[in-house]
C-alpha cells in the first residue's frame, strides 16, 4: 500500500491531457463545461460530431478489449482518462450509456453477429442508446415490468407493446435497450428477454418529461407493435434478467469513477464562492466545506480500494457501498452550494428557467439518490449481500 | 497509487487478529480496566515478548523491524476490535516516532533497547486541553548553568503511569520548543493517575518542579521541536482513527450478529428493515473510514521517510480522525440501540465500544476541531483580522 503513481500510468495521464488540449479547440472550444445534469440539451449536435473526433482518435471505449476496436485501458486508466477529461471540461458524454452499459454487455453477453452489427457504431460515436428498463409499475421492482414481446411463429420477428418512462436520451438515442415479457403470464424474473430496439420506426413514440430543472433529460417511450428482429435478442427469450442485472453491474462500477473530477470542479467552485463572498466566516459553512473535502477525499480512496480488488467487476464490500456513499455527498454538497449562496440562490441569469451549475447541481443531484438504485434500495442491498441479513419479504 | 496490502502484511494482520482474540478477550479487558496504571503490566511483557511489535517502529540497526505506519495502521485496527488497553500508542508509536525522527545516536542507543526490553515512554505536552498542537505547550525550561530547570503541569497524557520515561515537551524563553528525555522517577517528576469514563485508557496528569535537564537529554540536538509536536500529535491522531475503524468495525459485526439471533414479532429483529438500513448506514461509515485511515497511513509513512510535503500529515490526520471519530461515535452508538436493554448493562461490551469512542473522539481532537484545520487550509482563517494579518 503506497501513493506512489505507477510512471506508464502518469504517461498515459499526459498523453490524454494533452490530446484534449489539442483537441478541445476551435469549433469544439465551446464545448468545455456545457452539457452536463440541467445542460443536457445544448450543442447536442455538436457534441455528437465531438464524440466522432473523439473516436477518430481512439479514445471512445478505451475500456473494451482490443478485438472490438477497444484499447483495453486498465481500470486505473480509465479512471485517468475521465479525471482528465473532466479536467479539460469536456463535454456531458452523449455516448456514455452506450459505451459503458450496451457495449460491455454485448461484449459479455452478445453473439458475433450483434457485436460486429452494434459495437463499431458505438465507438465511432455514430449510434447513440438508451436504457429502457423502468416503467410506470416498475421502478425499483423492477420483475415487475409489463411491456410485452410476442414472437411471430412465421418471421420470428418479436413485436414489443408497452411503455417504458424515465428514459433518458431517448429524443437523442438511435436505439433503446428493452426489458420486456416473452413470456405471457410470467412474474417476476422469469419470462423475460432483452431486446436492442430501433427507436425510428412508427411503432415507437417518444414524449419528453419536463424535469425540476425545466430541461428534460429523460422521456416515456411508448411501443405499438414495435418490431424487432430475432437476432436483436440478446440472450435467449428468457435470459433477458440475467442480461439486464449484468448491465447493471456495469452500471454500478467503472462507469461512476470518472465523475470524482467532476465533483472536484463543482466543490471547488463553492469553495472560491465562500471565499468571496464572505461566508468562509460562517462557521457552519466551514464545517460543511471541510466536511465536502473530506467526503470527496475518501471517496477516491474508496475507488482506489475497490481497484485493488481485482478488475473482474465483482463487488466487494468497498463497491457495495459506493453507490450510496457518492449520491448521498452529491445530494449534500448541492445544498451547501445553496447555502454558500444564500438568498442570491433564488436569483435566474436570465429569462426561461436558466439555471447556473451550482443552481443545477442542488436540483438535479436529487436524482442521484433515486435513479441506478435508490438509497432505500441500496441500503437493502448492503444489508442482505454485505451483512448477510435476511431478504426483504415480498407482497 | 496502491492500496492492497502485500501477503506480508495481511499474514501480520491475521496472526494479530489471532493473539488478541485471546490476549485481549473481554476478561483481558476488563482485568486491565481496573488494574494500577489501566493495564496489566504481564500482558503488556507478554505482547513484547511473543509479538515485538514494540520494535516496529525501531530501525533495524538498533535491533527493531524497521516496519512502517501500515503495518502499525492494521494492528492498531484490530486492538480496536479488541478494545486492547496496553500502552501501544503512546509507547511504541508516539514516543517511539518522536525517538527515531529526533533522537541523537546515542539517545537511540541508550532508549530503544529499553522500549525493546518492554520499557514504556509517553510524550507529555499539553498544557491547555483547548488546542493539540505545539500551542498547547506550557511548561518552561530555563537555563541554569550548564543545564537546564522544566516546571509546568501537563494535562490529559495518556499512559504516563506506568511508564518508564517521558518526553517532556517545554517553552524556552525565545519561544523555541524543546523536548527531554526524563526518568520517571527523576527528582520534581509526580505523575498521578486519574479514574476515566472510558476505563479502556487511562490518563494522567504529569507534574514538573524544577525537574534538572541535561544537554544530552534534549531532542533534535536541542534545536526547536514545534513541528515536531505538531506531527507527533497528527501522528497519534491517525493511530486513533485506526483504533476507531476497528471499534468501529467490531461494534458493527457485534451489533448485526446480535441481530440475527434476537427474535420479536416473530422473525429476527434482522429482518426489519428499519434495522437493516441502520446496518447498512453504519457498514458506509465504517468502510469510509477505513478509506480514509488507509490513505493516511501511507502519508504517515511519507512522514516517517522524511518524504512527506508540507501539509500533507496534517491534512490526512485531519480528515481521518474528523471522519473516523464522528463514525465510532454513530456506529458504536447505533449498536448500542440495536442492542435494546442488553446495551445498557455492564456485562454486554457494547457500552466499552461506546465509552472508548467517546474518549477516542475528543482526545487530540474532535471532528469539529479537525474540520476547523481543514477549513483554515480551504478558505484561509475565519476571522477577517487574521486574512488581513497573513
Ligand atoms: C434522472 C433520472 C434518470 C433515469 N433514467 C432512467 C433510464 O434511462 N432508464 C430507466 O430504465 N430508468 C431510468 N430512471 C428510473 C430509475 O431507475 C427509477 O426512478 C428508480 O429505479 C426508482 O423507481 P421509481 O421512480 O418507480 O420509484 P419507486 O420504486 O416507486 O420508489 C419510491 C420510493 O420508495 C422507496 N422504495 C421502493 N421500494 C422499496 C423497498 N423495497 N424498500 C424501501 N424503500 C423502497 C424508494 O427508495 C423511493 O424512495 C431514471 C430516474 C431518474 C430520476
Amino acid at each position: 500500500m503506497n501513493l506512489a503513481q505507477n510512471r506508464a500510468d502518469e504517461l498515459f495521464r499526459s498523453e490524454v491531457a494533452s490530446w484534449l488540449e489539442q483537441n478541445l479547440s476551435g469549433e469544439f472550444a465551446q464545448l468545455r463545461h456545457r452539457g452536463g445534469p440541467g445542460d443536457e440539451h445544448s450543442f447536442v449536435e455538436e457534441r455528437k460530431a465531438w464524440e466522432q473526433c473523439m473516436a477518430a482518435g481512439g479514445w471512445t471505449c478505451i475500456g473494451w478489449p482490443e478485438q472490438h476496436g477497444g484499447r483495453g485501458a486498465s481500470i486505473e486508466q480509465q479512471v485517468i482518462f475521465n479525471e482528465e477529461y473532466a479536467r479539460a471540461g469536456g463535454p456531458g458524454r452523449i455516448g456514455h450509456i452506450g459505451e459503458t452499459l450496451m457495449g460491455p454487455t454485448l461484449i459479455a453477453y452478445g453473439s458475433a453477429e450483434q457485436q460486429a452489427r452494434y459495437l463499431p457504431g458505438i465507438r465511432e460515436g455514430r449510434e447513440f442508446w438508451c436504457q429502457g428498463y423502468s416503467e410506470p409499475s416498475a421502478g425499483s421492482d423492477l420483475g415487475n415490468v409489463k411491456t410485452r414481446a410476442e414472437q411471430a411463429a412465421e418471421s420470428g420477428e418479436w413485436r414489443i407493446n408497452g411503455q417504458k418512462v424515465w428514459t433518458s436520451w431517448a429524443t437523442e438515442s438511435n436505439y433503446c435497450f428493452v426489458v420486456a415479457r416473452t413470456q405471457p403470464g410470467s412474474v417476476g424474473h422469469k419470462g423475460l428477454g432483452f431486446f436492442m430496439v430501433a427507436l425510428d420506426q412508427p411503432g415507437v413514440t417518444v414524449k419528453p418529461i419536463e424535469q425540476l430543472t425545466g430541461s428534460s433529460e429523460f422521456n416515456e417511450v411508448f411501443f405499438d407493435d414495435a418490431v424487432c428482429a430475432d437476432s436483436d435478442l440478446v440472450g435467449g427469450p428468457e435470459q433477458g434478467w440475467q442480461v439486464a442485472m449484468a448491465l447493471l453491474g456495469f452500471e454500478r462500477g467503472v462507469s461512476t469513477l470518472g465523475q470524482q473530477m467532476l465533483f472536484q470542479n463543482e466543490l471547488d467552485e463553492v469553495i472560491a464562492l465562500a471565499k468571496s463572498n464572505g461566508s468562509y466566516r460562517d462557521v457552519t459553512i466551514r464545517q460543511r466545506i471541510a466536511t465536502a473535502h473530506t467526503g470527496l477525499r475518501i471517496m477516491r480512496y474508496n475507488s482506489m480500494r475497490m481497484l485493488a480488488g481485482g478488475e473482474d467487476g465483482s463487488l466487494s464490500k468497498e463497491a457495495m457501498i459506493y453507490k450510496l456513499y457518492w449520491s448521498s455527498w452529491h445530494r449534500n454538497l448541492g445544498n451547501l452550494a445553496m447555502d454558500v449562496m444564500g438568498a442570491q440562490a433564488q436569483l435566474l441569469a436570465g429569462d426561461g428557467y436558466q439555471l447556473s451549475r451550482l443552481q443545477g447541481l442542488f436540483l438535479y443531484s436529487r436524482a442521484d439518490t433515486i435513479y441506478g438504485g435508490t438509497n432505500q434500495i441500496q441500503r437493502n442491498l448492503i444489508a442482505e449481500r454485505a451483512l448477510g441479513m435476511p431478504r426483504e419479504p415480498r407482497g | 497509487m496502491d492500496f492492497k496490502f502485500t501477503d506480508e502484511q495481511t499474514m501480520v494482520f491475521e496472526t494479530a487478529a489471532a493473539f488478541l482474540a485471546e490476549a485481549s478477550d473481554s476478561a483481558a479487558v476488563r482485568s486491565a480496566m481496573v488494574a494500577a496504571n489501566g493495564y496489566q503490566p504481564g500482558d503488556w511483557q507478554r505482547l513484547c515478548e511473543e509479538m515485538y511489535w514494540q520494535a516496529i517502529l525501531i530501525p533495524e540497526a538498533h535491533d527493531g523491524l524497521g516496519l512502517g505506519f501500515v503495518e502499525i495502521a492494521g494492528i492498531l485496527e484490530k486492538m480496536g476490535e479488541r478494545l486492547y488497553c496496553g500502552p501501544f500508542i503512546a509507547s511504541a508509536v508516539v514516543a517511539t516516532s518522536a525517538l527515531a525522527a529526533a533522537g541523537s545516536d546515542q539517545q537511540q542507543a541508550s532508549c530503544f533497547p529499553r522500549l525493546l526490553a518492554g520499557q514504556t515512554a509517553a510524550l507529555a505536552y499539553l498544557g491547555r486541553s483547548d488546542l493539540w498542537d505545539s500551542g498547547a505547550v506550557t511548561a518552561t525550561l530555563v537555563a541554569d548553568g550548564d543545564n537546564w530547570r522544566l516546571n509546568g503541569d501537563y494535562q490529559l497524557v495518556a499512559h504516563a503511569a506506568g511508564s518508564d520515561f517521558l518526553l517532556l515537551a517545554a517553552k524556552r524563553p525565545n519561544g523555541e520548543l524543546a523536548i527531554a528525555i526524563v526518568e520517571t522517577d527523576s527528582a520534581g517528576v509526580t505523575i498521578t493517575g486519574h479514574p476515566t469514563m472510558d476505563q479502556t485508557r487511562p490518563l494522567a496528569t504529569v507534574t514538573a518542579v524544577d525537574v534538572t535537564v541535561t544537554a544530552g537529554q534534549l531532542l533534535n540536538s536541542g534545536g526547536c521541536c514545534a513541528q515536531l509536536v505538531d506531527d507527533l500529535a497528527d501522528i497519534g491522531a491517525i493511530s486513533l482513527a485506526a483504533d476507531q475503524v476497528g471499534g468501529s468495525q467490531q461494534s458493527l459485526t457485534a451489533a448485526v450478529d446480535y441481530t440475527q439471533e434476537r427474535v420479536q414479532f416473530g422473525r429476527t429483529i434482522a429482518s426489519f428493515q428499519a434495522i437493516k438500513h441502520k446496518a447498512a448506514d453504519m457498514m458506509l461509515k465504517v468502510e469510509a473510514g477505513r478509506s480514509a485511515l488507509y490513505y493516511a497511513a501511507c502519508v504517515a509513512e511519507l512522514w516517517r521517510q522524511s518524504s512527506a510535503a508540507p501539509g500533507q500529515l496534517a491534512e490526512a490526520a485531519a480528515m481521518a480522525k474528523s471522519y473516523c471519530s464522528d463514525a465510532y461515535y454513530f456506529v458504536s452508538g447505533t449498536a448500542v440501540q440495536l442492542f435494546g436493554g442488553v446495551g445498557i448493562t455492564a456485562e454486554y461490551d457494547i457500552q466499552l465500544y461506546f465509552k472508548r469512542a467517546k474518549s477516542t473522539e475528543s482526545y487530540l481532537g474532535s471532528g469539529n476541531y479537525h474540520r476547523e484545520r481543514l477549513a483554515e487550509q480551504l478558505l484561509g482563517p475565519a476571522s477577517p483580522a487574521d486574512q488581513e494579518a497573513l
